[in-house]
């Protein structure tokens, strides 16, 4: 009912092989990015866009790279926080030592410094696999926060590690405003998504999954292990970099190392868990379930208590935020183990058959 | 085809209507309270009563609350109400953005914001200048936004940790009989590794460097529990004194390694945020002989501002916390910290309207202009609590005064006389930190005309 495909005939391979190939979804998705674009900036209040849009959408882009090298890939990685700080540190060292050097230009060139150095810590991925890996990368993770709170060169010889940057500026576009920040963020998102989506779709995205499902396997067909999983991490890294740049430079204006902390390792890792591994969309929804919940709940609770005549304090709430919170990732995990965007498909191919889903 | 554009509608709609439900109300919780003429002042409470740091985040929560209750008890400032609300931040940095994010707009818009976090500090800096709400941080902060001319919202009342840290050296140069005698000596500093631990180090390494001291540096990660390399670390180095920048749990941790590692407790010193009863309590007789600062005040259980809450705000059951805590160290320290916030809107009505509800900008104006002198402080209660505090537009710091207290191993006593720092070696510190500031975030300084407006 939903989705009425009668009528629909794909008539060449290009309409067969196109991202969305039904039009019900193009639709959707268009207009949904329409209404990201036009809509929620009319509608949205800077509380939203400060406090809960701008970090989804990094923290989404972040969730996105992580999950080319975890879900696609099958390389765990447990050092997403350290490329973040390098795409950070990296990008505000291009900015202060060039004069002349655009914003934009240095978050990318901090995304290619992650890159390269993503190459690196992915060495060791072409001898050790699985928890092995993880563990091993997270060397990069205790390295870099060593490097950025040791090595003041870094940071510019700042006394407490903490480097700020200016509003930065798109050609004759002043991000300083919410709204600007948010549709800057945005239009990066939707472009780093369309890629990632035909990275994945494409030649090397095939070959990463081959490693993913069975390396001896994918050698033997002909794909260069070390070739598949090198540009995994550079891709993955780049990506990773470019958020860590956007969340220092756009979102806090003003950052240091703790903003990279292995806390923030394990939140995209989980992000990517829970979201759906192997799955573009699961980074949205991974995204959103680690930055949106706990701050949904921390303010639904003091109503819900309020509703029974209740007076919460904060204490409690942050109590309960957490075992919530804690409870529906467990939910989650036994439900559907391969995440919330397994659930959305499920849903999706139970609406194509609806009413008769079998 | 209309079905699938008609379930595009409806999504749009669903999706359009979830976002702006949230905003609505946050609309409708700005709208309230515009007619009456005496509007409550609102200040958003940054607390943190969970995680690692809520032995000390809590009392200092408490004090801060009490007091705006019993400023609310007394009739007010000139009449006006105060309105506050609490929001958890934990102690983490993107929690306590979000809080204040949440309630800056609230009531006609916060009065100013007190994170007590210097991570918080460090972001909030970024977002202040543009919301017009100045961020107080009595005690903490960057030690460079003393300087008002380029950090214009920042407001390090009554003292900085480059104060702090210069006031240390200059007590253990008086404990050794003078500056040249540092020469040679060695000096741990023992830091909670973050923008707040690191704050004190650019001091103590020029401090070093004037007086041929050593500084030794000796992280400890978060939250602060494991110690136990850095003390193997003091034992094999022998470092003459201990300078403690510790937070939450890792202060009493600090100092009970220091016992089982065998270093003199009398040689420790803690800056004022590692000198409370927390740190202390568990540790008892273990801490006997441990210094630390004491930002002006230290354990004021006597003093008549602390009768007055018992009286007004406690004996009446509104009281915040256990009534056992009143007048202790960080207690006081929240107490003293929300007086200077209501002093600053005290002083900003002086100027635009007795009775009158106060904007952030006017908020700043007041703060820049406090100047509570010994008899003002007596009329507050607080004599004998701290000293007298002027502020102005260039210094936002104001008269800072420092004295070292001693833990007996039942109670903190004062144990040297009023310090301050010296403005020779932190006034080049300052300027130089924050042009460095106002360069990198392309900022032009105020004027002092820009200052009368």
């Amino acid at each position: 009912m939903f989705y009425r495909e009668n009528g629909q005939f794909k008539t060449s391979y290009k309409s067969d092989q196109q991202i969305f190939a039904i039009p019900q979804d193009r639709w959707a998705i268009l207009a949904l990015i329409v209404f990201a674009f036009v809509g929620i900036p009319l509608l949205v209040d800077e509380y939203l866009f400060r406090a809960i849009l701008i970090p989804f959408l990094i923290l989404s882009l972040a969730a996105l790279g992580v999950n080319i090298l975890v879900g696609y890939c099958g390389q765990i990685t447990l050092g997403a926080g350290a490329f973040m700080a390098v795409g950070a540190y990296a990008a505000y060292n291009f900015l202060i030592r060039i004069s002349g050097m655009p914003a934009l230009g240095a978050i990318l060139l901090g995304g290619l410094t992650a890159a390269a150095v993503g190459i690196v810590f992915g060495i060791p991925s072409l001898r050790v696999r699985g928890l092995y890996l993880a563990v091993a990368t997270l060397a990069a993770q205790f390295f870099w926060d060593w490097a950025f709170l040791r090595v003041k060169w870094f940071t510019n010889d700042s006394s407490s590690g903490s480097v700020s940057v200016a509003d930065i500026e798109l050609f004759d576009w002043t991000i300083n405003t919410p709204t600007d920040k948010y549709l800057f963020c945005l239009g990066i998102l939707v472009i780093f998504s369309l890629m990632a989506k035909n990275l994945v779709r494409g030649s090397i995205g095939r070959q990463w999954m081959a490693i993913r499902d069975m390396d001896v396997a994918a050698t033997v067909i002909g794909i260069r292990p070390m070739y598949a999983k090198l540009t995994a991490f550079a891709v993955s890294s780049f990506y990773v970099g470019v958020a860590g740049a956007l969340w220092g430079m756009v979102h806090l204006g003003s950052w240091e190392p703790a903003a990279f902390s292995l806390d923030r390792s394990f939140q995209l890792l989980f992000m990517v868990i829970i979201g759906g591994m192997g799955a573009i969309a699961g980074s949205f929804f991974g995204a959103a379930f680690i930055v949106i919940l706990p701050i949904f709940l921390n303010q639904m609770l003091p109503l819900v208590g309020g509703l029974f005549g209740l007076e919460v304090s904060i204490a409690l709430v942050s109590h309960v935020e957490i075992m919530i919170f804690g409870a529906l990732i467990v939910f989650f995990l036994i439900v559907e183990p391969h995440g919330i965007a397994r659930l959305w498909s499920t849903g999706r191919e139970k609406l194509r058959l609806w009413p008769f889903p079998h | 085809m209309h079905i699938s554009k008609l379930a595009g509608a409806i999504a749009v709609i669903g999706l359009s209507a979830a976002l702006t439900a949230p905003a609505a109300l946050a609309q409708a919780a700005k709208a309230p309270a515009k007619a009456a003429a005496a509007q409550p002042q609102f200040f958003p409470v940054l607390a943190y009563r969970t995680g690692a740091y809520a032995p000390n985040g809590a009392p200092w929560a408490n004090g801060f609350v009490d007091y705006m209750k019993l400023t609310n008890a007394r009739g007010g400032v000139n009449g006006v109400q105060l309105l506050w609300e609490e929001c958890e931040t934990g102690y983490a940095t993107d929690r306590g953005v979000e809080c204040y994010e949440r309630l800056k707009g609230k009531h006609g818009g916060a009065t100013a914001v007190q994170p007590l976090s210097t991570g918080i500090t460090f972001a909030l800096t970024e977002k202040a200048p543009v919301d017009k709400i100045p961020v107080i941080t009595a005690g903490y902060g960057r030690s460079e936004s003393q300087n008002g001319a380029v950090f214009g919202w920042n407001f390090p009342l009554v003292g900085t940790y480059w104060m702090g840290a210069d006031v240390l050296v200059q007590h253990i140069a008086k404990k050794e009989g003078g500056f040249d005698k540092l020469k040679g000596k060695k000096i741990a500093l023992v830091y909670h590794d973050s923008p707040y631990g690191k704050e004190p180090i650019a001091l103590l390494q020029e401090r070093g460097k004037m007086h041929g001291f050593e500084v030794q540096l000796l992280p400890v990660a978060h939250p602060g529990v494991e110690q136990k390399a850095t003390w193997l670390q003091i034992r094999q180095s022998k470092p003459d004194y201990v300078f403690l920048w510790g937070w939450g749990v890792m202060n009493s941790t600090s100092i009970k390694e220091a016992q089982a590692t065998g270093y003199p407790r009398e040689k420790m010193y803690g800056v004022w945020w590692s000198g409370a009863e927390p740190d202390v309590k568990d540790v008892g007789d273990g801490a006997k002989g441990y210094n630390a600062l004491a930002m002006q005040h230290g354990a004021e259980p006597n003093a008549k501002v602390i009768k007055e809450v018992l009286e007004k705000v406690h004996a009446k059951g509104q009281g915040t916390g256990p009534k056992e805590e009143v007048g202790q160290v960080l207690y006081m320290r929240g107490l003293i910290s929300a007086m200077l916030q209501v002093e600053g809107v005290r002083a900003a009505q002086g100027r635009y309207g007795k009775g009158k509800w106060v904007t952030g900008e006017q908020m700043r104006w007041g703060l820049e202009n406090i100047n509570l002198d010994q008899k003002a402080l007596d009329a507050l209660g607080f004599a004998g609590v701290m000293r007298p505090v002027q502020t102005s537009c260039l210094d936002h710091m104001g008269s800072a005064w420092a004295r070292v207290h001693t833990w007996d191993g039942k109670k903190w006593n004062f144990t040297s006389d009023w310090y301050q720092g010296d403005e020779k070696v932190l006034r080049p510190m300052v300027m130089l930190a924050s042009a460095k500031y106002a360069e990198e975030k392309k900022l032009k300084p105020r004027t002092p005309e820009d200052c009368k407006k």
